[in-house]
């Protein structure tokens, strides 16, 4: 690449991991500041100590995991299943990373994913499949890494502030912290533009607690499996069935 | 519960997360962004989680589960809204 073209190339890069950064400082941050506020206070009245509390937020950085990881622990449930459980409320990281990855740049799919990755989260997930179709597939790593770690800089001092102040904080207003989180999935599902994912959310949400009800441990699996295929594959046929019926409205 | 088997819990906890991660990204390298798999693969993580989500507001475990009852049936409206909301700016197009 010659010298001007090479220049313009690191400045576009540079200006994506802004842009990222930018775009976690609002709401986002805040929606996961909330989240973690409510997990350290939770954690503080079931006595979990801080440093484990905090750190979890750090190195799971995944609230369902460490939620699961909390309540075993307290429950003294032995190493081997709190590890499995853990992996298995983790497993939607494999499809997430899957999904995201194949859409940065060639070059940028290289060993340095791996430290890239642990940033990836439903939030920076959700955030990135909708800002990615307006980038330059050079810009999405930047702009992916520039949201996902100005957001993960949150889990460590909003989790350690939750459990210092649990007991200045009322009550009602960690419930009301742990809400957030749940609203603002909901906020972002309604701006989906490709109707196929909006019939697979859909789904899930309904699919959600029918096998929650049924078994637990497999829940997340048995929903995302059922209603991501019943979506993907029935979506045409509802889409040529609803067609026919405007059609058929109009004449 | 020694704060030692709660460390150690902590690390292979962390390590199993991060351990699917990974995957993620050692299975991505036979995917490509715009084939039939990705298409499918998307579909069941927004299935997953939105699965995730209602699960977070009608079967709660953790702090949510105590969350007085007034404040639930809240959230409920607001999720009807929400998805009145979302099912208008999909289909105002074709209903005006």
């Amino acid at each position: 690449m010659p010298y001007q073209a090479r220049l313009a190339h690191v400045f576009r890069r540079r200006q994506a991991l802004k842009r990222g950064a930018r775009d976690a400082l609002g709401s986002p941050m805040l929606v996961l500041l909330a989240g973690m506020l409510a997990y350290g206070s939770v954690a503080h009245q079931q006595g979990l100590d801080v440093w484990i509390t905090s750190l979890g937020s750090v190195f799971i950085f995944a609230l369902p995991g460490q939620i699961v990881m909390q309540e075993m622990l307290i429950a003294g449930a032995p190493l081997y299943s709190i590890v499995l459980a853990v992996f298995v409320t983790a497993t939607r990281f494999v499809t997430m990373s899957i999904t995201l990855i194949p859409q940065f740049h060639r070059r940028d799919r290289g060993p340095m994913l791996y430290l890239f990755v642990h940033l990836v989260a439903m939030t920076s997930w959700a955030v990135s499949m909708r800002a990615f179709p307006t980038l330059k597939r050079a810009e999405r790593l930047p702009y992916f890494a520039g949201f996902a770690f100005t957001v993960w800089l949150v889990a460590f001092p909003g989790t350690f502030l939750g459990y210092v102040l649990a007991e200045d904080v009322p009550r009602w207003m960690g419930y009301g912290l742990a809400l957030i989180n749940p609203l603002f999935f909901l906020m972002s599902f309604a701006e989906l533009r490709a109707k196929v994912s909006l019939l697979a959310v859909f789904l899930g949400f309904v699919l959600g607690p029918i096998t929650y009800a049924w078994d637990p441990a497999t829940s997340l699996l048995a929903s995302g499996f059922i209603g991501g295929t019943l979506a993907y594959f029935g979506f045409e046929h509802l889409a040529r069935w609803s067609a026919n019926w405007r059609e058929a409205r109009r004449t | 519960m020694s704060t030692a088997a709660a460390l150690l819990t902590l690390v292979l906890a962390s390590l199993a997360t991060y351990a699917c991660r990974a995957l993620g990204v050692v299975l991505s390298s036979r995917v490509s962004n715009t084939g039939a798999v990705f298409q499918w693969v998307s579909c069941v993580t927004y299935a997953m989680i939105a699965a995730l989500t209602s699960r977070m507001i009608f079967m709660p475990s953790g702090v949510l589960a105590n969350v007085p009852i007034w404040v639930r049936v809240t959230i409920c409206l607001l999720l009807a809204l929400t998805t009145g909301v979302m099912l208008v700016s999909v289909y105002a197009h074709y209903w005006l």
